[in-house]
Order: C-alpha cells, then sequence, then structure tokens
C-alpha cells in the first residue's frame, strides 16, 4: 500500500470539503455551539448571584462523592468546585460528540457518494488498490471532525480558564484527563466508527441511506463516550488510558478489516447498466 | 507465438451475471495492437460490462481475459495503470476546477503534472482548466474527461460511449480527436450505439447483443457479409410508374422513402429492369447504388438473428472479432 495515494485520495476529498461552504459552515456552527456557546452559557451561570443557590447544591454534591472522585474536583468554594466540575465532567461528552457528527456526514458520503457522483467509476478503473481507496477516504472523512475538534479544544480551553479560572483560583485546564481524552480516546471513536459508516458507505444504494445508516451507527459511540467519560470522574488518567486502549484494539480491527468490504465492483454501479 | 505481440486485448468464453442477467454470455473477442474496436450494440448489449472485465474492474464468472500479456484478475493494478478509460458519464469533480480534477488523475497515475496542459490542448480544454467543471458544457467535460485518460500515455484507450450526449459538432471532434490517437498506435476500444460512429473509425467493428459478439470484422467485410443483396434508389418524374417495380423478375422488394429503393437478386439484372422501365414510359431522373452503411448492417443482422437463433460458438468463417490489423 502507498501512503502517497492514500493521501492522494484523501486530500482530493479534503480539498473538495475546503472549497464547500454547505459543509463547513454547518461544521464551524456546530463547533461553535458545544465548544463556544453552551461552555459560555453553563460556565456564566455559576459566576452569577442570581445562581448561589443552584451553585451550593452543586458543591454539596461534588462534596459528597466518594474519595477518590472528590479528591478530583478542585475549587475551595461550592462556586469553583461546580465551575471546575461543569467545565472537566459535564462537557466531556463533547469532545466525542463534535468529531463524530462532522465526521461521519463525510463518511456516509464515502463510497456511495462517489458511486452517485460517477467518480467510482474512475476509481474502479484507476490503478490504486482497494485498500488505498479505504484508507484515503477514511482519512478525509476522519480529519475534518478530529481538526474540529482539536480547534475547538483550544477556544474550549481559553473560555473555561477565562470564565472559571479566577473562581477556581487560576488556569487549571486542560486537565490530564482532557489531553488522554483528545489525544488518546478520541482518534480511535472516531477510527472505530467511520470504520463501520465507510463500510456502510460501501453497501447501501444511496447517500440518504447511508446517512440514516451513520446516524444509527455514531449514536451508540456517543452514548459509550458518555458512559466512558463519567469514569473520569472517579480517576480521569487510568480511565482515560483504559478506556482509549479497548478503542485503539477495536479500531484497528475495524479499520483492518474495513477495507475487505469495499471492492471495486462496489465502486461500480454493477446491474445499474449492462 | 506471443500473444501479447498480436492481440492487445483478448477475451475467450467470457460470461458474467448480474442475478438472473447475463450481461455478458460467452464473449469471445479479440483486438490486435494499435488497432481501433468498436464495440456496436444497443442498451444492454454488454457494452460497459465488457470494458469493465477488461481492466479487472470486474472478475468474470467464467471464461479468461488477456490484455497486453497479463490476467487481469492477477495483474489488475498493472493493466490499468496502462489504460486510460472515459467512463460513460464523465466522473468528474464539479465543484473543482478541470486542473485539480486533471492534478488528481496525474497523481494516480504517477503522470507529471507537465503533461496536464499538453493533455489539456490536445482536447482543445486548455482555455477553460481554471474553471469550475460544475459550469462546464457536456462537450468540455467530456474533452476533459478524454484528457485525463491521455494523461499517463496508456497503450490502451477503453472509452466507453465518449459522444453520448454530444452535439454534432462536438461529437465531430471527439471522433477525430479519437482518431488522432488511434494513428499514435494505441489499441482503442470504443463502445456506442451510434452506427454511424464507428464507420470512418474503425478496423474492427464488433457488433453485440445480448451479450454476445454476434458478428466481427472490418465493416466493409461485415457489409458484404450480411447485405448481399445490393439496393438501388431510383426517381422519376412520373414516380406513380414506380409503384408495381417490386414485380419485374430480379427485384426482390422495392419500398417507397423518398425516392424508391429497389432490392435486387444481383446487380446484373439493373440493365433489364432499367430497360424495362424506359419501355414502360417512366422517365428516370435518379438511379444510384445505395452504400451499405453499418445502420443497415445492423438492422440485417438483426433480422437474421431474429430468423436464426444465434450459435453457441461463431461460425467457423466469422470468428467474432480476430481480425488483420
Amino acid at each position: 500500500m502507498s501512503w502517497s495515494n492514500v493521501w492522494t485520495v484523501a486530500r482530493i476529498d479534503l480539498h473538495r470539503l475546503f472549497i464547500s461552504k454547505d459543509y463547513w459552515i454547518p461544521m464551524v456552527i456546530l463547533g461553535g455551539i458545544f465548544f463556544v456557546f453552551i461552555p459560555w452559557v453553563l460556565l456564566g451561570v455559576v459566576t452569577r448571584p442570581q445562581s448561589l443557590e443552584i451553585v451550593q447544591q452543586i458543591g454539596d454534591v461534588l462534596t459528597s462523592l466518594p474519595g477518590t472522585a472528590a479528591d478530583v474536583v478542585q475549587g475551595e468554594t461550592a462556586a469553583a468546585r461546580a465551575a471546575y466540575s461543569r467545565a472537566v465532567f459535564l462537557l466531556a461528552p463533547v469532545a466525542i460528540v463534535v468529531p463524530l457528527t462532522i465526521s461521519s456526514a463525510v463518511g456516509a458520503q464515502a463510497i456511495v457518494g462517489e458511486r452517485e457522483r460517477g467518480i467510482g467509476e474512475f476509481l474502479a478503473h484507476s490503478p490504486l488498490q482497494i485498500r488505498e481507496i479505504y484508507a484515503g477516504k477514511l482519512l478525509a472523512s476522519a480529519i475534518p471532525g478530529y481538526v474540529a475538534t482539536v480547534v475547538g479544544f483550544g477556544i474550549y480551553a481559553l473560555i473555561v480558564n477565562f470564565r472559571a479560572g479566577p473562581i477556581v483560583g487560576g488556569w487549571f485546564f486542560p486537565t490530564a484527563g482532557w489531553w488522554l481524552l483528545i489525544l488518546w480516546v478520541v482518534p480511535p471513536f472516531l477510527l472505530v466508527a467511520l470504520s463501520i459508516i465507510v463500510r456502510l458507505s460501501a453497501r447501501v444504494q444511496s447517500t440518504a441511506a447511508a446517512q440514516q445508516a451513520a446516524s444509527l451507527i455514531s449514536l451508540p459511540i456517543i452514548m459509550a463516550s458518555y458512559v466512558a467519560s463519567s469514569g473520569f470522574v472517579l480517576n480521569p488518567t487510568v480511565a482515560a488510558m483504559l478506556v482509549g486502549s479497548v478503542a485503539w484494539v477495536l479500531a484497528i480491527w475495524g479499520v483492518a478489516s474495513g477495507a475487505r468490504a469495499i471492492s471495486r465492483e462496489r465502486l461500480l454501479s454493477v446491474g445499474a447498466e449492462a | 507465438m506471443n500473444r501479447e505481440m498480436t492481440a492487445g486485448i483478448h477475451l475467450d468464453g467470457v460470461s458474467r451475471r448480474f442475478g438472473v442477467i447475463r450481461a455478458v454470455d460467452d464473449l469471445t473477442m479479440s483486438v490486435p495492437r494499435g488497432t481501433v474496436a468498436v464495440l456496436l450494440g444497443p442498451n444492454g448489449a454488454g457494452k460497459t460490462t465488457t470494458v469493465r472485465l477488461i481492466t479487472g474492474s470486474l472478475r468474470p464468472d467464467a471464461g479468461t481475459i488477456d490484455v497486453l500479456g497479463l490476467n487481469p484478475m492477477e495483474d489488475g493494478d498493472e493493466i490499468r495503470r496502462r489504460c486510460g478509460v472515459v467512463p460513460p458519464k464523465p466522473a468528474l469533480y464539479d465543484r473543482l476546477s478541470g486542473r485539480d480534477n486533471l492534478r488528481y488523475a496525474a497523481r494516480i497515475w504517477g503522470a507529471s503534472e507537465d503533461t496536464i496542459d499538453e493533455a489539456a490542448a490536445r482536447f482543445g480544454i486548455d482555455h477553460a482548466l481554471h474553471l469550475e467543471v460544475a459550469g462546464y458544457s457536456t462537450g468540455m467535460r467530456t474533452r476533459l474527461a478524454l484528457a485525463r485518460a491521455v494523461l499517463h500515455d496508456p497503450e490502451i484507450l477503453l472509452l466507453d460511449e465518449p459522444t453520448a450526449g454530444l452535439d454534432p459538432e462536438s461529437a465531430r471532434a471527439v471522433l477525430d480527436l479519437i482518431r488522432e490517437l488511434a494513428g499514435s498506435g494505441r489499441t482503442v476500444i470504443m463502445t456506442t450505439h451510434l452506427l454511424h460512429e464507428a464507420e470512418g473509425i474503425a478496423d474492427q467493428v464488433i457488433l453485440m447483443g445480448a451479450g454476445r459478439a454476434r458478428a466481427a470484422g472490418h465493416p466493409i467485410e461485415l457489409a458484404n457479409r450480411y447485405m448481399t443483396s445490393p439496393v438501388v434508389i431510383i426517381d422519376a418524374e412520373n414516380r406513380d410508374l414506380l409503384k408495381d417495380l417490386d414485380t419485374h423478375r430480379g427485384v426482390l422488394g422495392a419500398k417507397w422513402n423518398g425516392a424508391m429503393h429497389v432490392t435486387l437478386e444481383s446487380i446484373e439484372v439493373l440493365p433489364d429492369m432499367v430497360a424495362a422501365l424506359v419501355r414502360d414510359g417512366v422517365r428516370i431522373t435518379r438511379i444510384e447504388p445505395m452504400a451499405a452503411t453499418l445502420e443497415h448492417l445492423y438492422f440485417e443482422m438483426q433480422r437474421q438473428l431474429r430468423d436464426v437463433p444465434p450459435p453457441d460458438t461463431p461460425p467457423p468463417d466469422a470468428p467474432p472479432a480476430e481480425m488483420t490489423p
């Protein structure tokens, strides 16, 4: 397999996405909602005097958590603990939701979209190996979602530190758990989902069907990410390492086996025209 | 004899089904290197499937395929590297420029990007390379697809209905370009269901029907094989006197189609027929032999095939496709 060919396939798709405003404007809006708007509002609530009672209740709940979990939550006051917990735990699943939503939209079209455009025929007659086409499509699907997440993560870190930092007692974000989440957990989760979505994209008859199937795949993975992120409350580092390791095993298996679902015949609209 | 030297593309008893449909059924054909073969047939005849089998994009259910001495199932990547294909749909990225589309193909086939301008100029599309393909006319798209197919200087060109949807001027331009490509020594297979396109361009015409090569050979050879009865066109000042032409000796049939089209047993009966017409007071204004076109050939062949079921194997005197370059 030639990585140069893989990158050639991925690059043309990324180029098409980059010049397609109707793709990246919703992507920016989605990232903006999850990484900017929601954190801004949620963290703002903590600092408002009117929210004192709610903040006190959250602080009390956090104090009553088991030892390890309670130790993780930083802050001297109820408001500080509430702000910290919101910034670190509540929005952790967002790091999975955003890339999956963005990437699954691309991945769903990866093969069936090419077939509908007629490009599948061009690729089928090309000297590219099927594994190169598959890997290129996978890469082109994963990169937009992951890049959006990394950029969003950076902006989110600034917002958290600017809004909650003064209450908690200084800049505290990203935590070790978040670094692991972004660098170790998100990529395999994304690859697991995309390996299934691209595989389905080769099997379905239309882009609409592929989008439906992608939603079905994304949903349980998003739910799994919520479950996983709750583990970070108890012990962020160990939980992230463990979840990430399992996800990487699944991702490697999914990616390796995914290429077998694609064939040149699937790139063609075989049977439609004799 | 080394097959690679004699037959660029060779299919022997190749079949391919899609469910219950036999897209290609026991197809045998051979296209020598450096020649132009036109696969001619109606929709569903198996032309596109044949192209796909040649590049190894489809796997045959039965039979053997040899392309440049290679087996597409084992050496598909190598064959595809040496082929240029224009699919029935130009298969271009609409949102990208013509140059980006060509650059993509150049990278895939490992061709130098310097060839982009050269190929585009060859097909008269160089002035529009900076424009989005979405704004291209059908003719421009086809030209761009042709330019893309020759970027890597392929030994074999497979052109699947390259003139589909083109206006007559663009179609003629594309056919001229194909003729030029063939002249440069490439092996070309072109599919079409437009009969007149094959004339003047094909070294060999392979008439396909229901997935089989029904007949093959040089257009003139095929015409002689199937158009055994000469046809003459006759017109007169007093046309009503021509209506009984089919009662003349040696006349097999007569049909009015702008002028009287008369099918004769042989061309030898023509002088007697003309003399008889003159004796009957017919003032003849036009008399000319009708040149056999592929269109006539095609319908004549279809008529004969309806009368006689296709043989399981090609007749010994008419091997489906073998011809001398």
